[in-house]
């Protein structure tokens, strides 16, 4: 098989909000910048985010970074590193206000100042009251953030090669990283991209769950790329999942849901919250939510033939009340469930949303690597940002409108460190490793071959039930080593996988084969790490860590106030301390994580 | 039988019914596997192109607009975008 080398200074993998973010600094340096992504850049996913981005501008009442930090390293249960999140709030203004500049139309005050509204988990003075930091552009703010963006990357020139598919990292025998191998969906061809500098921003890997609210797109491809490079990923057994996704699609129904009277019910028609969160009932916090449904369903009271979902019940309120105060809920509910909402339940689970793990870097958007007796030692030439990487912003648990904020801090992060470093070594390329080129080749030319092998879809399928059985939302010993050994299984059909197509011109067979090689690795990495960490944290709850006066929440910090590695060799597990000492302030210190 | 430019035709409007946001991704998901069916069925040899250049035309809105207008929100005076629209809102 041929393939051609294209040179740069920086290619960068993924065109969504991190990796534009990034692109914006490489190519305002002036240095020649490729991005390749899978889609059009206005069509990653960032584009689904509706929340708005966090910043402590204060433009409607009192706030201040150090009060967002506090409650960033609270929402992630204090496995958050605390020097990234010092540095990632105290930026925030910075990064929105360059975001302004860019041309993006957030929603003003009357006085002309950006408009902020409150968000769950974000609060003022340390913890005291709820406080408006999220500055949003309408309900498409993902939308509008990647349009102004991709407009300034036009401006200064950055090289889209759109509709190509990136395969591997290429890396030497010193372990330096020296770009990736890519694949042209139009034509098939094979290309180097040969670079000093090489950012992953690709995103999260959503689709490995069987129910998942994240778009077909969201494969992990630089993650299961990093994974076979040999990098490890970081604790990724901290998914979080939203309550109420249509079951069977995923597709989300807001919150707002529940906030207008909707009542989750099981197949006696209990309204089961009263049971769990006598409260808050079917208000309360998200994981709580997710748990009850999980138990419910877990203990035989799940609705439908299978009993495998839970009911979402609006039919006691006003027609009016939904059309007006909910619009979108009743078409929603006709298309993905199938049911007219006026007149009976929606069929709900717990639907994974958003990976808070990742490719291991520090808040300089470096991948880090122990080496050497140093458990962050930076990978020459390898950069990552956004929801691929893991800085390690959200810890065990990510606040709402904190992705948007990381992938704006981080994607910058990421590109001024390339450039400081590009200007540091004037050095040449270096020689290109036929190796690590040759084992792409291998990969493509074994899924051109291979006969009598597995199904894609099947495969797929298999590891996606795999993981929402075994490694949910609410976790059991024994259901997680069922999951290991069943992920090892299909690891082994994803390795036979066979297509019948083998043409070259926009193959999306094979594409989705190489997409499932990467989504295999990152559902190892979730499922050996989870069932490995024994105690309860943030997103990670298992039955047998349970709240005690001792262990508060099942969290045990005097053994696992420490972050995962996991590497593709052997499934090895390490573990690295958290960083509890921010840059400037002092340590925020251990408590209980109480809303 | 199709011959390689139309599979490639195919092919590419396959890969950019991979949208943003996966309510998009199901209903272009389930569109395509009801055109295989009625494939295997013998009832068309692939989409027609009027239908082709119809879905490619409709590929190029932004995906909140494209949602908006799959879920009945906002229409098209477009009849052959209407008629595609109509398709797709089948379950």
């Amino acid at each position: 098989m041929n393939y051609t080398v294209r040179k740069f200074d920086a290619v960068i993998v993924g065109a969504g909000g991190a990796g534009l973010r990034a692109a914006i600094q490489l190519s305002e340096a002036g240095l020649k910048t490729a991005v390749i992504t899978k889609v059009f850049p206005t069509r990653s996913h960032t584009v689904a985010a509706q929340g708005g981005v966090a910043a402590s501008l204060g433009n409607s009442e009192e706030d201040h970074w150090h009060w967002h930090m506090y409650d960033t390293v609270k929402g992630s249960d204090w496995l958050g590193d605390q020097d990234a999140i010092e540095y990632m709030c105290r930026k925030a203004n910075e990064v929105v206000i360059e975001l302004e500049h860019y041309g993006m139309p957030f929603d003003r005050l009357d006085n002309g100042r950006i408009y902020q509204r409150p968000f769950g988990g974000h609060m003022s003075n340390f913890g005291e009251k709820p406080v408006r930091r999220s500055c949003a552009a309408a309900d498409r703010t993902g939308h509008a953030m990647l349009h102004a963006m991709y407009q300034r990357n036009v401006k200064v020139n950055t090289q889209f090669f759109v509709e190509w598919q990136a395969l591997d990292l290429v890396r030497d025998a010193d372990g330096d990283v020296l770009g990736v191998t890519a694949m042209e969906m139009e034509t098939g061809e094979i290309v180097v991209f040969e670079a000093k500098a090489t950012i992953f921003a690709s995103g999260g890997a959503g689709r490995i769950y069987y129910s998942s609210t994240n778009a077909f797109i969201n494969t992990g491809d630089g993650l299961g790329m990093a994974a076979r490079a040999g990098i490890p990923l970081e604790d990724m057994e901290f998914w979080q999942f939203h309550p109420t996704g249509v079951a069977g699609a995923g597709v989300l129904i807001t919150e707002g849901v529940r906030g207008e009277g909707g009542i989750l019910r099981n197949s006696a028609g209990e309204r089961f919250m009263e049971r769990y969160a006598p409260n808050a009932k079917d208000l309360a916090s998200r994981d709580v939510v997710s748990r009850a449904m999980t138990t419910e369903i877990n203990e035989g009271r799940g609705c439908g033939p299978n009993k495998d979902f839970v009911l979402l019940d609006i039919t006691h309120l006003p027609p009016e009340t939904i059309m007006k105060r909910l619009p979108g809920i009743h078409e929603i509910a006709l298309q993905f469930a199938g049911v007219d909402c006026l007149k009976e339940s929606i069929p709900v689970v717990p639907t994974a949303h958003y990976q808070m793990g990742g490719i291991p870097t520090n808040f300089l958007g470096q991948v880090v690597v122990p080496k050497n007796g140093n458990h962050a030692e930076p990978v020459p030439g390898f950069y990552a940002a956004g929801e691929c990487a893991c800085a390690s912003v959200h810890g065990a648990n990510r606040l709402g409108t904190n992705s948007l904020l990381d992938l704006l801090v981080f994607g910058k992060s990421a590109g001024e460190t390339a450039v400081a470093d590009l200007k540091r070594s004037a050095a040449a390329h270096k020689p290109l490793p036929k190796e690590a080129i040759d084992r792409t080749l291998a990969r493509l030319d074994r899924l051109n071959r291979q006969t009598e092998g597995s199904n894609v879809d099947e495969t797929r399928l298999a590891m996606q039930r795999n993981m929402q059985k075994n490694c949910g939302v609410f976790r059991f010993k024994d259901l997680l080593k069922q999951g290991v050994e069943r992920i090892l299984e299909i690891e082994e059909r994803v390795a036979h996988t066979e297509i019948r197509d083998k043409s070259r011109v926009f193959n999306t067979a094979r594409i989705e084969a190489l997409e499932l090689d990467n989504q295999i690795e990152v559902a190892k990495a979730t499922m050996i790490s989870a069932a490995a960490r024994l105690e309860s944290r943030g997103a990670h709850v298992r039955d047998d860590a349970p709240d005690t006066p001792e262990r508060p929440n099942g969290r045990d910090d005097a053994n696992w106030l420490k972050h995962t590695l996991w590497f593709r060799e052997g499934n090895r597990l390490d573990y690295k301390p958290v960083h509890m000492k921010p840059l400037t302030v002092d340590t925020i210190e251990l408590k209980k994580r109480a809303y | 039988m199709m011959d390689d430019a139309r599979r490639a035709r195919q092919g590419r409007l396959r890969w950019h019914c991979r949208r943003a946001l996966l309510e998009l991704d199901i209903v272009f998901q389930r569109f395509w596997e009801r055109q295989e069916a009625r494939q295997a069925e013998g009832l068309h040899d692939g989409l027609d192109e009027e239908t082709e250049a119809a879905l490619e035309r409709l590929l190029e809105l932004q995906d909140h607009d494209l949602w908006e207008m799959v879920s009945g929100r906002t229409t098209t005076n477009d009849p052959q975008l209407e008629g595609l629209i109509e398709n797709l809102r089948r379950q």
